[in-house]
């Protein structure tokens, strides 16, 4: 196999890139060992598009997050996936924080956030009249805004899937290979894929790939953040992201709504060893109950659907680096692409283009390049008398499989045909959230293991929630 | 001498009752606070029975599996060899409740039937 | 769109709605149709293939589908009318709206509406079990559901957490069918469900039963590999030194119903912060006048031949509704006294007629008196030897004149 362009890691960054490059008149492979685009931090964090407000000015992560952000409003309607611009909320609970809002406002502004704005307490309340009454005044930031990650990234993929674009799952790279000083291809567990340029997007794993081409200059730990979301009905909500003032420690525990109008709460920050470790504990999930109750002292936990961790790529030093080596040619690595990632990936793929270019690749501009992308029709977000025509078209729409996010066969199965299938039970929830509602695919699980095995021609017990071994059922009972 | 503990499960009471025999006689029963729950105790000790229910292959319709039972209670030392009969069973549909499937399963005298009905 | 008329309209066709829909059907209803998402009837019950139901309403141990196969035959019978594969998306007072493979969108208009929607089962993040997030964990009933209905086995070692009854009843069923159930963990003193599948379920297959025990961590990235389990102290925390692993490639969870209703809510019906379900009075009414509710939808029953009765009462009162016999009168709530978490009927509405109470403790205890009281006045008395809150009790009483009800349960 050969191709202009390698791009290592199916993750925000990696699929942002790979979309970026099918701009040009180029051949892209972008590998990833999961069996579906995502990555590990790109499908479980806060889902927020940052302004870059709090950044640390001057650095590279400052530049690409604030360059991101106005991008999203046009990106998510090519794109097709919802995205709001609900505006954050800062309350300083204590004297102290208050005294702190100058200090982060004037950050702001070195960051080149220029619309932060002042919040008295009665302004801050009205705004969020569940917060602690104590509240002594805040900030607004007015473009932190909400997406949902699973969709961006998957829709980005299709994207590129549309411009000719390929990507191949469950490959995972094992080496690279150079000829002198310049890298020419990649060992993969399908096969070696010949290659002029290779980007390192490997996320988590970016230092393993690093290693590869014998850079080892940072490793990467990673940083656990556990979460919880709420039902849509629970009581106490909150309608902007609401965050803590940060301290020296930690950015802290926020509250805010989902895309979906769930609310989401967290996330802890556990340094780790094991870049595999995505479980949740009682103590961090304690220790969210104990900070968000000082910011919202109603929330109320128990109305939980669930629980989940995903892990930073904490890059040790710390810092957003996007780095070219004179000793391996044609070859980009990024690293330490942590929170604010899922914002500044469009601007990695920008900044990424420009530095194969300047590599000396030939960018010519495809002028085929199409930026719309059609997402799956969401039967339950039409008015009734599209319903019944997409009914009357294909019977599958008419039956409703998840009940708690009226989900129906049809959108099932159009996800699995998808240009990126959804070939496994997570892949789907992630795509339709089939199972992410309340009853947590109880109703509906069973249904789509059938589904699933039906539409791709396999046995059930072939039929995977996500990693290859994680079978759902064992076998015929008779 | 055998000296079992039961519990009565005929109301929701759930007495301990306490039988003492040997090869089906009883020497003491203890414990059970109505007649219900005595007869109960005695047949427990002497010889348990238990409805037996679980899925037969199917055929000819839509659903893979019917639900089957055992007519009448088995000796609850059959179950096993009762469901390897049954795992044996391949039936097909049209099937009405009560249909015959397995005569005098394992020599019990109780007929496995089919529990539901199936077009 | 596809229009429908009909005089009641029932949601849902397993126990409660087949009931409901029969039961209006011979209150002299003339068009009585009922509307389910599911391919066939009878609800959860056609995975329930074990013994147990109709032993007080048949006074015989049927199978789940020897139990609603009667009401099918009922219904056919006095001409009941079913739309199948049906999803009702919204209730107002006299249309359901519903979505369907053959017709689409379909509008339904009725003069009264029965709500049986049955409930769902409480998930591992509703109690908050910390872990890993590996396939292998499932609700009983989710595994109920593919071992009986899509005969896929879900294990070969399983661990159950949660003593009510499917759990138990998967404990037996996956013992016949060769897994090997490790053991059945339970976090309160005392049994979640009936006895009697304790006895049937754990005892003759020699599967223990842990009580004071939770389940604290779940291993494995991808399937379960193993759970974490340990003793509990009387404040419900797992104590340290306990904690013990426990090898197994599934965790089955059986700890809790919920009433389902999202479309109950949709409407603005009344519910219940206690048992989750509408509230409603003696004739199964809710806060809107023309839909009435039975079953799981109200609230979680432990026996099907009372979810039966109820629904018959539904059913009824719906037909009577729609024939302009029923309107809705100022209700008397009634008050939970000592030991007393719900009581079913919420409310009353005053008259000469006897009415079932239906009602469960907040905690076991022996020896005990069950009292309705009107102010000074019993209305009635019972004394049980012991009540426990997996098993609902009954008290029946008249309400003739009452202006009052409170249900309490008192050592004595």
């Amino acid at each position: 196999m050969k191709t202009d362009v390698l791009v290592i890691g199916a993750g925000a960054v990696g699929t942002a890139i790979t979309r970026e490059l099918t701009k040009y008149q180029l051949n892209v492979i972008c590998v990833d060992k999961r069996e579906d685009v995502g990555g590990d931090c790109s499908k479980s964090n806060s889902a927020i598009i940052h302004t870059g407000y709090d950044a640390k000015p001057g650095t590279l992560e400052s530049e690409l997050v604030v360059a991101a952000n106005p991008r999203y409003d046009q990106l998510c309607a090519d794109l097709d996936i919802p995205f709001k611009r609900i505006g954050a909320i800062l309350p300083a609970i204590t004297d102290e924080q208050f005294e702190q809002l100058p200090a982060i406002k004037e950050k702001a502004v070195k960051n080149r956030v220029y619309d932060v704005e002042y919040l008295s307490k009665e302004q801050i309340l009205a705004m969020e009249p569940n917060l602690n009454p104590e509240v002594k005044g805040g900030l607004y930031i007015p473009r932190e805004s909400i997406i949902d990650p699973f969709l961006f990234v998957v829709a980005m993929a299709e994207n590129a899937v549309a411009n000719g674009a390929k990507f191949m799952l469950n490959t995972e790279v094992t080496g690279i290979r150079m000829d002198g000083d310049k890298v020419v291809g990649a060992e993969t567990t399908n096969g070696y894929i010949e290659a002029d340029y290779i980007i390192n997007a490997a996320g988590l794993f970016c230092d393993d790939i690093a290693a590869m081409v014998g850079k080892n200059d940072y490793y990467v730990n990673p940083r656990k953040g556990q979460f919880y979301i709420l039902d849509k009905n629970t009581e106490c909500k909150v309608n902007h992201i609401v965050l803590p003032i940060p301290t020296k420690v930690t950015k802290g525990k926020l509250m805010c709504p989902t895309i979906h109008g769930n609310m989401l709460v967290g996330p802890t920050a556990e340094d780790l060893t094991d870049k595999y470790d995505k479980s949740t504990n009682a103590e961090g999930l304690d220790s969210i109950r104990v900070d968000v109750q000082k910011l919202i002292p109603g929330v109320k936990l128990s109305d939980t659907i669930t629980q989940y961790s995903g892990l930073r790529p904490n890059r040790n030093p710390e810092g957003l680096n996007i780095d070219t080596y004179d000793d391996v040619k044609h070859y980009v690595n990024l690293s330490g692409v942590r929170s604010t990632g899922l914002t500044n990936s469009v601007s990695c793929g920008t900044y990424v283009a420009s530095i194969l270019k300047k590599m000396g690749l030939d960018m010519k501009w495809n002028e085929n390049f199409i930026s719309k992308r059609k997402g799956i029709v969401r039967i339950k977000d039409l008015p009734k008398e599209e319903q019944h025509k997409m009914i009357e078209k294909n019977p599958l729409y008419g039956n409703i499989v998840c009940r708690c996010e009226t989900v129906t066969e049809g959108e099932i199965v159009d996800a699995i045909h998808s240009p990126i299938p959804a070939t496994t039970v997570d892949a789907v929830k992630r795509r339709l959230r089939a199972g992410m509602g309340r009853c947590q695919g109880g109703f509906c699980g069973p249904k789509v293991i059938e589904i699933i095995a039906r539409e791709l021609g396999v046995e059930p017990k072939d039929v995977r929630k996500g990693h290859s071994e994680s079978y759902m059922v064992c076998g015929k009972v008779k | 001498m055998m000296k079992k503990e039961i519990i009565c499960t005929v109301c929701p009471v759930g007495c301990v009752i306490t039988v003492e025999g040997e090869n089906g006689s009883i020497d003491s029963i203890e414990g059970y606070t109505c007649p219900r729950g005595k007869n109960y105790a005695e047949n427990e000790f002497v010889s348990p029975v238990r409805i037996l229910t679980s899925t037969a292959k199917l055929t000819g319709a839509k659903s893979p599996l019917v639900a089957v039972r055992s007519k009448t209670p088995v000796p609850k030392d059959k179950l096993f060899d009762c469901m390897a009969e049954i795992r044996k069973l391949t039936v097909s549909a049209p099937l009405k409740r009560g249909d015959v499937l397995i005569e005098n399963v394992c020599g019990t005298g109780v007929d496995i039937v089919s529990s539901a009905d199936v077009k | 769109m596809y229009e429908i008329k009909c005089d009641v309209c029932v949601v849902g066709g397993g126990p409660a709605g087949l009931s409901a829909a029969v039961a209006a059907k011979k209150a002299g209803a003339e068009d009585v149709l009922i509307v389910e998402r599911d391919e066939s009837l009878g609800g959860i019950l056609q995975q329930c293939i074990h013994p147990g139901f109709g032993l007080k309403l048949f006074n015989e141990e049927l199978t789940g589908p020897e139990y609603y196969g009667r009401f099918i035959d009922e219904a056919e019978k006095v001409g009941v009318k079913t739309m199948l594969g049906s999803m009702v998306l919204d209730v107002t007072e006299n249309v359901v709206t519903c979505i369907n493979s053959e017709y689409g969108v379909c509008e339904i208009e009725a003069k009264s509406i029965v709500l049986a929607m049955g409930c769902r089962e409480r998930t591992r993040a509703n109690i908050v079990i910390p872990g890993t997030r590996p396939a292998g964990v499932y609700t009983a009933g989710t595994a109920q559901r593919l071992m009986n209905r899509q005969n896929e086995m879900v294990g070969k070692k399983v661990v159950i957490l949660g003593s009510g009854d499917i759990g138990m009843i998967m404990a037996r069923r996956l013992t016949l069918e060769g897994a090997k159930v490790e053991a059945v963990v339970e976090i309160m003193d005392f049994l979640a469900g009936l006895t009697r599948n304790r006895v049937q379920c754990l005892d003759d297959f020699g599967i223990p039963l842990l009580l004071s025990h939770t389940v604290v961590d779940i291993k494995g990235n991808n399937r379960v590999e193993s759970v974490v389990i340990a003793e509990v102290d009387e404040n419900k925390k797992p104590i340290e030194s306990t904690k013990r692993e426990i090898e197994c490639d599934t965790l089955l969870l059986s700890v809790g119903l919920i009433p389902e209703n999202e479309v109950t809510n949709k409407a603005g019906i009344k519910i219940s912060p206690i048992t989750k379900g509408p509230e409603v009075n003696q004739y199964m009414q809710t806060s809107m006048p023309s839909v009435f509710a039975c079953g799981n939808v109200v609230h979680v029953n432990d026996l099907v031949d009372n979810v039966s009765a109820e629904s018959a009462t539904a059913g009824k009162s719906a037909a009577l509704y729609a024939a302009g016999k029923l309107g809705k009168a100022d209700a008397i709530a009634v008050k939970t006294g000592e030991n007393v978490r719900y009581v079913c009927p919420q409310n009353v509405v005053a008259g000469d007629e006897s009415v079932d109470l239906y009602f469960r403790v907040m905690k076991p205890e022996k020896n005990v008196q069950i009292t309705v009281c009107d102010g000074e006045k019993v209305l009635f008395k019972r004394k049980a030897i012991k009540v426990n809150p997996g098993e609902m009790e009954k008290a029946t009483v008249n309400l003739n004149g009452i202006s009052e009800l409170v249900v309490s349960v008192k050592e004595v």
